[in-house]
């Protein structure tokens, strides 16, 4: 039969991965939309609407004459759900490429977040340190309390938030990720 | 406006742009229902003659009727509703027209851009509402966009996997004056592919080369891909000498009287066809889905198969069967390059295993799926339908239907030589979708015959629409089995639920002949099988629409059958017993 490749996007069949596993992975896409109302409303309702995860989702405008946007995904499921989500993302009309970075290469993962610490003494003293350690900034301070800045991946973050949460965390904002692939060529 | 040249481009209202835009079209009937926030536009449909308006009795009806327009025609089907309610109403028929990938276009009106939000009257977040139900939906806050928005509406519903799309123009925009361009102007970035693999095209020819046991499954899309796809697979099928089945969906891209035609396949589908199904080694579909109607229990489908699966959208592969020979491209020019590539490759079969495979679908045929047994006493339903078939089939015919129990009867004993000549509401399974379908397929189709084979109780759905049938004159033949039963709901009941009828009869039914007089249609009773044939003629005779009131047996149920959660092996035949034909597992699929 077909000599099925590795790799995939929404537009072709050829290089479908197999989907004969039944175990559950996790992947960052990257989708290109037209900017324009709804487009963000049409790519949560699918994901809703046919019972789809959404673990992250950051949307913002990366190309303001062409009104384009990327919105970088993560989501899971089996591969044959993966394929599924690539293709009826491919199939809204308004998104104009569907990448899993997952598949098609190395990949750079980033968040941001920020952390409202508050303490004193010890526990105050704690934090610092290993905002340092994580090189998080402090971009808020009184005497009670610290606001961190910290970038990383989602597992760095996590780690972060597990060290800082006997130490008082008591606010915490994430953004979701964003991911592009390594190297010199621009996938999407 | 009377005497003066329509211009096709320059300044113009949104109003005047909306039937401009229809005209660059080709439309030439829309089907709608005026209300306060599309006055404009329905003030310039006054004022020209090139667009008929149909004027329906509710705005489900419209867009059945323009899916009928649609389906029976090829060309795209045109709806107007107006705000709120009037979009609300449309979201039935968008649905139906998703689930069975029709192309139609509903323009919706909305209350004035300044308004929107405000919870103005009649307003309803419908690009909202529709955004799940279409294939794609515009708000239009621009009366300069409106004009291209519409013509990417017509492409975006008739290019790759044809469906439903929606425009809401709001009142302001449709008195505001803007710049029209034409036709041209339309962005052109959505152009889905046609072209199959070459690779994948070869790889499917080669093993047809080899298959002993080989069958095409074809479906919706090969009536869509239009007439030329039809015809393609006739050729390949004739070439081949592989046997055919088809769902719901595609009947009538073979046709019924072909010498491989095995008849429809799934839940309702023919002995052959779905065993065929279960014992093939290369399994060929092709428009098609893989719809729970047809797969039955999907570890148990087709285990011995090498299945591929040619569909122009890429979300339908791989989705519930999982496919060796997957081609993404436009049926009729997958099918016409299959032709050339396994031509080029010299028009190989396995002609051994070939006559060994119809010899085996010919006792499988023997087993006579279909016979039932008769009555002199009432009327059977499937002998009503037999009788119909036998009085219509060399006419100038297309049949819509609503749904439940007729729908597979009809499916079952009525033939089908062309493609767009059924039109029934597959995916979706709409009771009243038959009737209004079949007012805009005579509005299409003017001097043919066109039949609604319906229940009594779908009908009552849309019944309505007899307002609009005799308003315009058209001769739409309501064929009602009337069981005075929701006849697939008992069925079910039956079946599953310990025969407890719960809900499932129609009770305090109108008079029928009655109901047709006082709309000014023609109503017929027929009740004795002796009767059965004049009755038929006096109703093919009369030249306007016509209610046949058929009464039937009320307990005939519909057989063959696959249980839910069964194998296409498993199929009940009638005259068995059904006592624990459904087990737990299967209880909880519909």
């Amino acid at each position: 039969m077909l000599n099925i490749k590795e790799g995939s996007t929404s537009h072709s069949a050829y290089n479908l991965r197999s989907v004969y596993s039944d175990i559950e992975e996790r992947h960052t896409l990257a989708v290109i939309v037209e900017n324009e109302p709804g487009v963000l409303a049409r790519v949560i309702g699918l994901f809703s609407g046919r019972g789809y995860n959404i673990e992250s989702l950051t949307v913002a405008e990366i190309d303001h004459t062409g009104h384009m946007s990327r919105i970088t995904l993560v989501t899971s499921g089996t591969p044959q759900v993966i394929e599924q989500i690539k293709a009826q993302l491919g199939r809204i009309v308004p998104v104009h490429e569907v990448h899993d970075l997952t598949v098609e290469g190395p990949t750079v993962e980033r968040e941001l977040a920020l952390f409202k610490v508050r303490g004193e003494g010890d526990h105050r003293v704690e934090a610092l340190r290993l905002a340092d350690i994580f090189r998080a900034n402090v971009v808020d301070s009184t005497l009670e309390s610290f606001v961190f800045e910290i970038t990383g991946t989602p597992e760095k973050i996590d780690a972060f938030a597990d060290l800082m949460r006997p130490l008082g965390l008591t606010e915490l904002a994430r953004t979701g990720v964003a991911a592009l692939s390594r190297g010199p060529e621009a996938r999407v | 406006m009377t005497g003066q040249t329509e211009q096709t481009g320059g300044q113009m209202t949104g109003a005047k742009m909306v039937v401009q835009a229809l005209r660059d079209q080709g439309v030439d009937t829309v089907f709608g229902y005026p209300g306060g926030a599309v006055l404009p536009i329905y003030d310039e449909l006054f004022q020209q003659n090139d667009i008929r308006h149909v004027l329906v009795r509710h705005e489900q009806g419209a867009i059945h009727a323009a899916e009928g327009y649609a389906r029976s025609t090829g060309k795209p089907g045109v709806a107007i509703v107006t705000s709120g309610p009037g979009a609300t109403n449309a979201v039935t028929g968008l649905t139906d027209a998703l689930l069975d990938s029709i192309p139609i276009v509903v323009l919706s009106g909305q209350v004035p851009t300044f308004m929107i939000g405000s919870d103005a009257f009649q307003e309803a977040d419908t690009v909202g509402i529709t955004r799940p139900c279409t294939k794609h939906n515009w708000l239009v806050k621009e009366t300069d966009r409106l004009g291209a928005t519409l013509h990417e509406a017509f492409h975006v519903a008739t290019a790759g996997r044809p469906g439903p799309v929606l425009i809401d123009i709001p009142k302001d925009v449709q008195f505001a004056t803007g710049t029209y361009g034409g036709k041209e102007t339309r962005p052109t970035r959505y152009a889905p592919p046609v072209k199959g693999d070459p690779a994948a095209i070869e790889a499917l020819a080669r093993a047809m080369e080899t298959a002993k046991r080989p069958v095409f499954y074809t479906g919706g899309g090969v009536i869509n891909s239009g007439p030329e796809a039809s015809k393609l697979l006739r050729d390949l099928v004739a070439a081949t000498g592989f046997p055919i089945t088809s769902t719901l969906m595609g009947l009538g891209a073979y046709p019924a009287s072909g010498e491989q035609w095995l008849g429809m396949l799934g839940m309702h589908g023919l002995y052959e066809a779905n065993m065929a199904m279960h014992g093939c080694d290369l399994l060929i579909c092709i428009g098609a889905r893989f719809d729970d109607r047809i797969t039955g229990r999907i570890d148990a489908f087709s285990p011995n198969s090498v299945r591929a699966h040619i569909d122009i959208d890429p979300s339908s592969l791989n989705k519930v069967i999982r496919t060796d020979i997957p081609i993404i491209g436009d049926v009729a020019n997958v099918l016409g390059d299959l032709m050339a590539a396994w031509s080029a490759r010299g028009r190989k079969t396995d002609r051994e295993g070939l006559a060994q495979w119809q010899a085996q679908i010919g006792e499988w045929r023997a087993r006579d799926c279909l016979s039932f047994r008769n009555s002199d006493k009432v009327i059977k339903p499937q002998y009503a339908l037999q009788r119909l078939e036998a009085l219509t089939k060399d006419r100038d015919r297309y049949i819509t239907t609503e749904v439940g129990q007729h729908q597979m009867w009809a499916a079952q004993y009525l033939g089908f030589e062309d493609p767009n000549r059924w039109m029934t509401s597959g995916g979706l399974g709409t009771m009243g979708y038959g009737f209004p379908a079949s007012v805009g397929v005579q509005m299409a189709h003017p001097d043919s015959l066109v039949i609604n084979v319906a229940g009594e109780a779908s009908w009552l759905m849309n019944m309505q629409e007899m307002g609009t049938a005799v308003q315009y004159r058209l001769p739409v033949k309501q064929f009602i089995l009337n069981n005075e039963r929701l006849g697939m709901v008992r069925q079910w009941q039956e079946l599953l639920h310990g025969e407890r009828y719960s809900q499932s009869w129609s009770e305090a039914l109108p008079d029928f002949v009655k109901l047709a007089e006082a709309f000014g249609a023609k109503g017929i009773l027929c009740k004795d099988p002796a009767d059965l044939d004049d009755a038929i003629m006096e109703m093919l005779d009369y030249d306007g629409p016509v209610i046949f009131d058929c009464l039937v047996e009320k307990h005939e149920n519909c057989f063959p059958m696959i249980p839910s959660g069964k194998a296409h092996n498993e199929m009940l035949m009638g005259e068995v017993s059904t006592a624990h034909a459904i087990e737990a597992g299967g209880a909880v699929l519909v």
